[in-house]
């Protein structure tokens, strides 16, 4: 159990590429052992990351980051084997360990050809994406970031739509196009941090204190930008998504959107903000972050709208949900980053279970446009609730999970700057309204198409891989407490690092400019920090 | 006189060399007594002993056990430093390789004699001069040496035009290019009134700049090196040489005279003109990026998977050569990067060119790149196989590929050429691209024959080998930088 408890992460890690190894053994031709097999090693997967729920909060109260492990890797280099989490990246684990147990068992009979390479590859970008998370060190965390780019290809590329090859060989070259940036950035880095204390290291800790050159903090940010806004996406970036999400069989559109999406917004917090701290506070960046990310609220709503093509019409409302969050980031204060982070959550629920639903409707009917389906609550109510309740999540209505978030994200936004909030909000009426007329367009009126009447409602495996989603989605809306618990001192500790002045009580003068420089190692004043309390 | 250039320790420098001299003339004999066609693997077996027994000497030297390093014998033309044996054992370890691709290969093809391993023998004895010359006419001739059994090797196929034409091809630029490479020489001789290269150096130190002369030495002696390595604009023969050339020499001349013509480009820029650095790292450059932009464009298109990695290649040596460009600068990281992505990239592309060769069957031509469709129906393993190299080929991690494209990086970066590494980086996704074209050929489309692949039990040993090292450099890559850096050691002391 000691054992068990030191090497958590590394178990949860591994779990998912120890079942692809044993998977490797059962002959293909079985596939229903291979099914089970896949649905089993991902449960599995899921049930080691468990502990990690019960312990978090009593593990080592005191620091940031908890069950770390660290190995010397590549001495030579000073690269190390060097996990650990905080509240953010443990919510973002058990997000994935959810959604990667439910989309493989979604994928129960929409996969008939070459099931056991669709399993092994689930599992292999299982490990990819929770690596992505637990990595403390530069090269661990750019290594899963590759990897995990491998079996997505394959995943949309040999099982997705028409137009598979397109937009697997995009959403390949698109990411790795920001990922390569990525490392000329963090090469930079990890060669002022040499020449200014000696040492040759990846590590992210230390990366974090080490005081940066504004300079070189700008290029850098523009390096890493890329890098994650390509992930996010972000506005001008977004074009490979619709492409990804609509080509991708449904399980890869959930794991896509509910978790690698993630992984640009993780990025953001996780090392743009501590480590390139006047970089990413610098009002003229802070502006550009903020204008594109109004831009992908507005734009993605707007273009959601106009969609014949349920899953298309889901893609681009992601480009708006993930501008919520990178507002909220870069509002840099405590409400923006934590709502942030619950929004980057609440959009693996909703959106991965709006792709599941997608996804049910085609494995029965092997279309999405929204004209040939209608009427459908007639024939399938179980259907028809559970896409409700998941319709509402999205939209935001109170005692849901969207509208935490939403809220949180907004009034970080309004304590910066209420015009932000404004246009926000646009976006929030926008999304109301896509989504309503969606489900109205599917969901509503008569049901006058012969082959709609003849669907079947859900089956118990199906009304499983919702009720989960439901369920958490229910507890965020009702009692987001606990969350919000988790992510506070993460949270403090990067407002103190990218924007001292927040806890500083406003200077005296009563200049209108903001106080320009505060001396770093500020964060005596924190005491009073006010907690983010809901 | 002769005892004072040559001491009895100068032969024992040169034990591996002569060994292999021994087992090459011996393969000429064996042929003889074996009658059977099918006990023609006999030489084989030859060949790999000779590069076994030189590996082991090799390595004993490496340990430093039988001389001290770095040795310098036969009046300083020829060095045993662990830069040299270093890519000595490179070029013998793809050779074994190539070898053990071979045999199979060779009897599909109805050509297989045992001057094969000879000719491969006699190559490698030129290869391993060539990473220990420090003076120009050893540099020379065992540069001669390795050309002419490559272009001996590259026709090897009598009855088959393309083969023919290609070693035409690639005698006649080759040719040409050893004459550009010994006019340089010249130049430098006439400048140094001495053929050893740290001689030279001394002088060309003293030489007031600006100096035409020496400029055109610099030129002209690249030039011909440039030939050898595949550089843009002296690459024409690469994708001829390739297509025409038997597939288990194309893997050959692909990695083994790469490596040994890199240790000599690195030998005669950092010993030789190092005072004329600042005038060939401009050099380098920009041939560096030329090579970049025409060996992953012109990858693009390729349709026949012999030619598509005669590109490839070319864009790999775009990448090296930037490593080049930052040892200028004094950063050893730079050489560090052209000796680590040296290694791995012997390693990935012997890998590919194995499965490539399991595509030659009974009269199934198989190297275009259609071919290789559906091979994931066909034949999971190799598929995954070649999946694996190609990821590696591409720079993608935890694979061999990374590491290597990752010094390039680190050393561009450290030394400030900021522009390069974008480029770099830049050709990185699209060389994904074209690589990609295999994999989608290999996975995403349906089979176009259910002919077996040409197995046997050599190309198996030889995918094991590369394989591993593809993910043992790729996952651990800790003893190999090591190693690496050990080998660069003597021009930074």
């Amino acid at each position: 159990m000691q054992f068990f408890h030191d090497h958590i992460l590394s178990i949860v890690l591994f779990t998912p590429l120890a079942g692809l190894f044993l998977l490797l053994f059962i002959p293909g031709e079985r596939k229903n052992a291979v099914r089970w097999w896949g649905n089993i090693a991902m449960f599995a997967g899921f049930l080691v990351s468990l502990p990690l729920v019960f312990w978090f909060s009593r593990e080592a109260p005191d620091q940031q980051f908890k069950f770390i492990e660290r190995h010397d890797w590549i001495a030579s280099i000073g690269a190390q084997y060097f996990l650990g989490i905080d509240g953010i990246s443990f919510l973002l684990i058990m997000l994935t360990t959810v959604l990667g147990f439910l989309s493989v068992l979604s994928s129960w009979t929409a996969i008939e050809e070459r099931a056991k390479e669709y399993y092994a590859m689930f599992l292999l970008l299982q490990t990819g994406m929770l690596g992505v998370f637990m990595s403390l060190d530069f090269f661990l965390f750019y290594v899963f970031w590759e990897v995990m780019l491998v079996p997505m290809y394959f995943i949309i590329g040999v099982w997705g739509g028409p137009r598979k090859l397109y937009a697997a060989i995009k959403f390949f070259l698109y990411t790795l196009a920001g990922s390569v940036l990525m490392l000329l950035g963090i090469l930079a880095l990890y060669f002022r941090y040499q020449a200014d204390t000696g040492i040759y290291t990846f590590n992210v800790l230390s990366l974090m204190q080490h005081t940066w050159p504004e300079n070189l903090q700008f290029w850098v940010f523009w390096a890493f930008m890329i890098g994650f806004a390509i992930k996010v996406p972000m506005f001008p970036f977004h074009t490979w998504l619709p492409d990804a999400h609509v080509e991708a069989p449904t399980a890869g559109s959930v794991i896509l959107a509910g978790v690698l999406l993630k992984m640009g917004t993780y990025g953001f917090v996780r090392f743009s903000l501590p480590i390139l701290p006047q970089a990413s506070s610098n009002p003229k960046i802070v502006k550009v972050m903020v204008a594109l990310s109004i831009i992908a609220i507005i734009y993605g709503a707007l273009v959601s709208m106009m969609q014949r093509d349920m899953k298309k019409l889901i893609a681009y409302s992601s480009v708006s949900h993930l501008g919520f969050c990178t507002l909220g980031i870069f509002a840099l204060n405590p409400h923006g980053l934590s709502g942030s982070v619950i929004q980057q959550i609440n959009h693996g629920i909703s959106t991965g279970a709006l792709f599941l639903i997608a996804g049910l409707i085609y494995e029965r009917r092997h279309t999405r446009e929204i004209k040939e389906l209608g009427g459908l609550s007639n024939v399938m109510p179980v259907y028809a609730t559970l896409f409700m309740i998941i319709t509402l999540s999205s939209i935001g209505l109170p005692l849901l999970n969207g509208f935490i978030g939403e809220f949180t994200i907004l009034q970080g936004a309004f304590e910066v700057n209420w015009r932000w909030a404004a246009w926000a909000v646009l976006g929030i009426v926008l999304g109301a309204a896509y989504m309503l007329w969606l489900y109205q367009r599917t969901m509503f009126g008569t049901c006058d198409n012969p082959k709609n009447q003849v669907l079947k409602d859900l089956n118990f495996r199906e009304i499983m891989t919702l009720v989960p989603l439901v369920l958490w989605a229910f507890w965020i809306g009702l009692y987001p407490k606990p969350f919000f618990d988790v992510l506070e001192k993460p949270v403090t500790a990067i407002v103190q690092r990218v924007n001292p002045s927040f806890y500083v009580p406003p200077p005296p003068v009563t200049a209108t400019v903001p106080p320009a420089v505060v001396p770093e190692s500020e964060p005596k004043a924190a005491t009073h920090a006010p907690g983010v309390t809901h | 006189m002769w005892n004072q250039f040559f001491q009895r320790a100068d032969y024992a420098a040169i034990t591996p060399e002569i060994v292999l001299t021994i087992f090459g003339l011996g393969i000429l004999l064996i042929d003889f007594l074996i009658r059977e066609k099918r006990d023609k693997y006999l030489n084989a077996v030859t060949a790999l002993i000779g590069l076994g027994m030189a590996g082991v000497q090799l390595v004993r030297f490496w340990r430093g056990s039988l001389l001290p390093l770095p040795y310098s014998g036969f009046g300083g033309a020829f060095a045993l430093d662990s830069f040299a044996i270093y890519f000595k054992l490179i070029v013998l370890v793809a050779t074994a390789l190539v070898v053990l691709i071979s045999v199979r290969y060779l009897e599909i093809e109805e050509a297989h004699f045992g001057e094969y391993y000879a000719l491969l023998l006699f190559s490698v004895v030129g290869m391993m001069f060539m990473a220990s010359g420090r003076d120009l006419i050893v540099l020379f001739i065992s540069l001669e040496l390795m050309a002419l059994c490559e272009y001996v090797l590259t026709g090897f196929l009598r009855g088959n035009r393309r083969s023919n034409e290609a070693a035409m091809k690639f005698f006649l630029l080759g040719a040409f290019s050893s004459g550009l490479l010994l006019y340089g020489m010249s130049l430098l001789y006439g400048i140094g009134n001495s053929t050893n290269l740290a001689v030279i150096a001394g002088r060309l130190a003293d030489r007031p700049s600006p100096d035409p002369l020496s400029w055109m030495a610099m030129i002209t002696l690249l030039a011909g090196l440039f030939f050898k390595i595949a550089a843009v604009p002296f690459h024409q023969w690469t994708p001829d040489a390739y297509e025409g050339a038997p597939t288990s020499i194309t893997a050959f001349i692909s990695v083994a005279p790469k490596a040994a013509s890199f240790a000599i480009l690195m030998r005669i820029l950092l010993v030789g003109i190092w005072p004329l650095r600042l005038e060939w790292q401009v050099l380098m450059m920009g041939v560096a990026v030329a090579t970049m932009v025409v060996g992953n464009l012109a990858a693009i298109t390729q349709a026949n998977i012999k030619r598509f990695f005669g590109y490839s290649t070319i864009s790999h040596v775009g990448y090296l050569l930037l490593g080049l460009v930052a040892a200028a600068d004094g950063n050893p990281e730079g050489l560090t990067a052209v000796a680590i992505y040296l290694l791995v990239y012997s390693f990935m592309n012997l890998g590919a060119f194995a499965v490539i060769i399991m595509m030659r069957r009974k009269n199934l031509v198989g190297d275009e790149i259609d071919d290789l469709s559906g091979l994931m129906a066909r034949a999971p393993g190799s598929a995954i196989l070649m999946l694996i190299f190609l990821l590696s080929l591409a720079g993608i991690p935890p694979t061999a590929g990374f590491i290597g494209k990752y010094f390039i990086f680190l050393s561009l970066i450290q030394t400030r050429h900021y522009f390069l590494a974008v480029l770099a980086v830049a050709f990185a996704v699209v060389a994904l691209y074209y690589y990609f074209r295999i994999v989608v050929a290999m996975f995403m489309k349906k089979p176009l024959d259910t002919v077996p692949l040409a197995t046997s039990p050599g190309v198996s040993v030889a995918l094991g080998i590369t394989l591993g090292m593809t993910l043992i450099v790729g996952v651990y890559p800790q003893p190999f930088i090591v190693l690496a850096r050990a080998a660069i050691r003597p021009f930074f002391s």
